[in-house]
Order: C-alpha cells, then structure tokens, then sequence
C-alpha cells in the first residue's frame, strides 16, 4: 500500500467505530452515570434502593446458581456432541444440522416451547401420570415448588444454548490436525489421555471464547424465565426489566445494569487468566 | 445394528458400542426435536388441545385453524411486519457498517487496528441489550422511541461486532492476487472490489446477513424495553404472555421457532467456518 492511499483502512472503519460511540459507547457511561447519581448530582440512593430491595438477594443468588449449573453441563455436552460428529463418516451433515437448530430459537420461544411439556396439563405430568407415579395433574412452575422450577429453567437453558457452545467447539475440533491423534495413538495412549493430553489443551482458545460467550449471555437470562414463571424466580435482567418498566424507576435499572455488566465482566476477566492460550502451542 | 456379528466375543463388543454410540447420537437428536414436534403440537391443537388430560402424543387432533385464529388476533400480525422491518434494518446497517471494517481489518496494516479489534471484541464481554435501559431517555428526545427504526439500531449493535468480525474472515478468503489483478487491468479500487472481490464474498456475505436477521428477530429484552406501541413480535408476546391463554402462547413460540429454523438450514454449510473464525 502506497502512503497516499493510507487513510483508505480508516475511513472504511470510520462508520463503525461512529455507529458503536454513539450506541455502545455513550448508553454504557450513560448507563454508569444514571446508577450513581440521582437528579443530576452524585449519589448512591439508587444503589442503596436495588441492594435493599427484597428480590435483589434471591436474584443475584438465583442468577448465579442457574449459571453455574448450566454452563458446565453445556460445555459437557457440547464436548460430547463434538466428540462424537468426529466419530461419524456418513450422516454428519445432517446430524449436526439437527443439533444446531437451537441456535435460530429465541429464549422467549425457548421459555414456551418448554410451558408446553411442564405446564399442568402438559406431556411431563401425561407420562408421569401414564406411568402411575402421580395421580393427578401435579404443578411444577409456582412459587411453592422452587426446585422444580430452577430445574425447569436450567432445562430450558440447557436445550436452547448448548448449540452455540457445540458450533464454536466443533469448528475448534475442526482445527486439531489428525496426525496429533495418530502420534498418540500409535505410542499406545488410550481414548481418555488422548481427550485430556491432546485434543482438549489444542481447543483451548475455541473452549475459552466458548466459555466467554455463554457465561455473559447466562448472566442476561430473563425471558425463559419470565415465559416458564412469571416472576416466581426473580432474576438480575428481570429485576432490571420491572423497575425499568413497572416502576419507571432508571435509576435503579441502570444500578442492575452495572452489576450485571460488572459480573459479566468479571467473568470474562476470570476465563482470560484461567484458560491460558499459549499461542506457540497451537496448531 | 446386525446380530450376525455376535458370532465371536469381540465383534460383539464393538457393535454394542456401535449401538450405544448410535443410541447416544439419536438420543441428543430427540433431545433437540421432539420439544419442538410437541409445541407444534400445542399450537395446533387449539384451546381443547392445550387443555387435554392426558395428553394425547400423537398428531391426532390437530388443524391449522387455531394457529390461522392466532395470527389474525390483534396486534399479531402487526408485530410480526415490526419484527421483520427491525430485523432488516438490522440486516442492511450491520453489513454495511460491519463489511467495510472487515474488509479493512483484512486487507490493510493501519496504526490502531488492534484498538478496533479490541473494541469490537469488548462489546462481547456487555450484555449489550442491557444499553436499551439508558437509550429510552435519549430515544425519547430523539424521537426514536417506540419506533421500529429504534429497535433496527440497538439491534444493530449486537450484529455489528459479529460483522465486522465474520467479514473479516471471508475477505480473507478472498485472494489478494485476483484484486491485484483487477487494478492491473485497469480497474478502480471500487470496480475491483465490486466486479472481482465481492462476487466471490457473497456467499459468506449472505449468510453474515442471516445472522444478523436472526439476531434481531430473537431480541427480547432491547425491544421490550424500547417500544409500546410498535411492538416487535418477541417484546408483544412477552408483553401477552401473562394474559393469553396456553394455546396462544404455544402458536407464539411455534411463530418464533419457524422462520429461524429455515434460516438456520439455509446457512448451515457456514456455521462452523463462521465461528470458527469468530471464535479465534
């Protein structure tokens, strides 16, 4: 490239970094401003508001629990799933089209496809009721029954956001050279050690940016929950979502917004330093 | 599976882990089909459907004439046209903001290229949607609020890093040697990339877009929050939802479930070259 021709990259960037200054740039400090100020001057009512709020404790708790119990089973699976689509010849295409469709199904839709099996009448309490462990219709998403509506939930989660993880660890999978797995099969290393020894430290970087995506994306559940119980299981973007629009409070959305992206944050900051990519060990 | 290689102690024991890995793999299809197989179900069983005990498995009693009720009821049908005009300005600005970045970030060194990267890479560490909360006094004064127009942008913002970033990979794809070419046959810049680079980029372009559809057309929470009357079809079913009726909510999550399936099937082949490269 020629010297004259060298803002040509920066123009070309230039309606980007615009668009995302005016739109992500300023709605986050607007976002940090409005938490810590009240009417224009400095204060942390709003923060005193959401900590003191009776549903603040069980939703911090309650968004917390859900993703660490969803996102390792996620990450199991999706190794699993990976895994196995390596083990196939024929049939590939097809079964890895079939596991991905959860990727195009909205949370929302995700919260009433799973309504449809849990709910009163639905196929759950149908079996159950056709294999005679209950007797009648048996309620599985009210407040009174909070284990089964976590589980629910996590289930829900569990089947719409497995996909993603599946898609970022097979195109990782994808990039492990087969001559690896030979080597280490001919010296006599058996499924398991080849798993752990190999193919697992050479995914590294698919599983950390896996790790990154579904864990901000658990922090922000709110739909599937909403769809399955209402607000029987608040939730941080619940919470945020209810004072925003039930109570016009902002302030106090926007406190629960800065927790939420803090810990989101955080999380990210955490999977940086604890799954360690050496580059020079990459394929 | 066969019996007929039971006959010696090791063929049977690889065919029952052929059996069991087979049972694992049409384990995890019915895992992933046959929730939705039962919400159709739902959404086309009607009010006598939903409330059915036992439930019936079979296909039995199903027409298309609840689900035809569903959509002709008020509101419906308008935020399904909100949903597919956010969803395609979503479309238009991500790729036309997102494509320019990527082919600069591919084809050009520049001071402050990482910086932009890094950028584009931070936004995925915010649970972007959340920004909506703040936007809503700014919406306001802008006129922007309660407008389709509003909720294409915040969308916007969650497609455009995936963009600029899967873009990237695809002109990468494109080899540099054929663009050369074009200038040294005389060809502009421009020409060059319009008659020789983006031909060869469309694929991957086209797909990019249907992402980018499929972003828009599953937010909930932005367009929720950033609209009242101009419901997009997810913020006007959550809106409903406590309200309607089972077999209202099932026709929703059906209606949700069937444009993103077919887009997904369309761009299948890209799903992994995609990410894969976004992921790196």
């Amino acid at each position: 490239m020629t010297q004259s021709r060298s803002w040509i990259p920066y123009a070309l960037i230039l309606p980007s970094v615009v668009f995302l200054g005016l739109l992500f740039v300023v709605p986050l400090v607007q976002t940090l401003w409005l938490a810590v100020s009240d009417n224009g001057t400095p204060s942390l009512a709003n923060m005193t508001t959401m900590v003191t709020d009776l549903n603040f404790g069980r939703s911090v708790l309650n968004t917390f629990v859900l993703t660490l119990a969803v996102v390792p089973i996620q990450i199991i699976m999706a190794l699993t799933m990976g895994s196995m689509v390596a083990k196939m010849n024929g049939g590939r295409e097809t079964i890895l089209w079939i596991w991905t469709i959860p990727l195009g199904i909205s949370d929302l839709a995700a919260g009433m496809v799973w309504l449809s099996i849990l709910q009163n009448t639905g196929y759950l309490n149908s079996i159950l009721f056709g294999m005679g462990l209950i007797e009648r219709q048996t309620a599985w998403l009210t407040y009174q029954t909070p284990v089964a509506l976590f589980i629910g939930i996590a289930i829900a989660e569990i089947w719409r956001g497995t996909a993603i993880v599946m898609i970022i660890i097979v195109a990782g999978l994808n990039q492990v050279p087969k001559e690896f797995k030979e080597a280490a099969e001919i010296f006599g290393a058996s499924p398991w050690t080849r798993f752990t020894r190999i193919t697992l430290p050479l995914i590294r970087p698919a599983l950390q940016s896996a790790l990154i995506l579904r864990t901000v994306l658990a922090f922000e559940v709110f739909a599937v929950v909403y769809a399955l119980g209402g607000r029987n299981f608040p939730v941080l973007v619940g919470e945020a979502y209810n004072w925003q629009n039930q109570n016009q409070n902002y302030g106090v959305a926007a406190a629960y917004a800065v927790l939420i992206m803090v810990i989101s944050l955080a999380a990210t900051l955490v999977y940086l330093k604890a799954v360690k990519v050496d580059p020079e060990r990459l394929p | 599976m066969s019996n007929t290689m039971n006959t010696s102690s090791t063929a049977g024991f690889i065919s029952a882990r052929r059996l069991l890995f087979w049972s694992g793999i049409v384990a995890l299809c019915a895992w992933v089909l046959v929730p939705i197989y039962l919400v159709a179900l739902g959404a086309l069983g009607g009010r006598t459907g939903a409330y059915q005990w036992p439930k019936n498995f079979l296909p039995t009693d199903i027409s298309l004439q609840p689900f035809l009720l569903f959509l002709r009821t008020e509101g419906v049908f308008q935020s399904f046209l909100n949903s597919l005009g956010a969803a395609g300005i979503t479309v238009a600005l991500s790729i036309a903001l997102g494509a320019p970045a990527g082919y600069a970030l591919a084809r050009y060194n520049f001071r402050g290229k990482d910086s932009y990267r890094l950028l584009v890479l931070l936004t995925r560490a915010f649970p972007l949607a959340i920004l909506a909360l703040p936007l809503t006094v700014s919406y306001i004064r802008l006129g922007l609020y309660d407008t389709v127009l509003g909720v294409g942008l915040i969308h916007t913002v969650l497609a455009l890093p995936f963009a600029a970033l899967v873009t990237q990979g695809i002109f990468l794809g494109v080899p540099r040697e054929l663009e050369e070419a074009a200038w040294v046959f005389g060809c502009t810049r421009i020409q060059a990339f319009f008659k020789v680079v983006a031909p060869l980029a469309l694929p991957g372009l086209v797909a990019t877009a249907v992402f980018a559809f499929v972003i828009s057309w599953n937010e909930v929470f932005a367009a929720s929050v950033l609209t009242v009357r101009h419901r997009t079809l997810t913020a006007y079913l959550l809106t409903v939802l406590s309200e309607s009726p089972m077999h209202y909510r099932f026709a929703g999550g059906l209606m949700l479930i069937l444009p993103s399936v077919v887009f997904i099937f369309a761009v299948r082949r890209y799903l992994f070259a995609i990410w894969g490269v976004s992921s790196k």
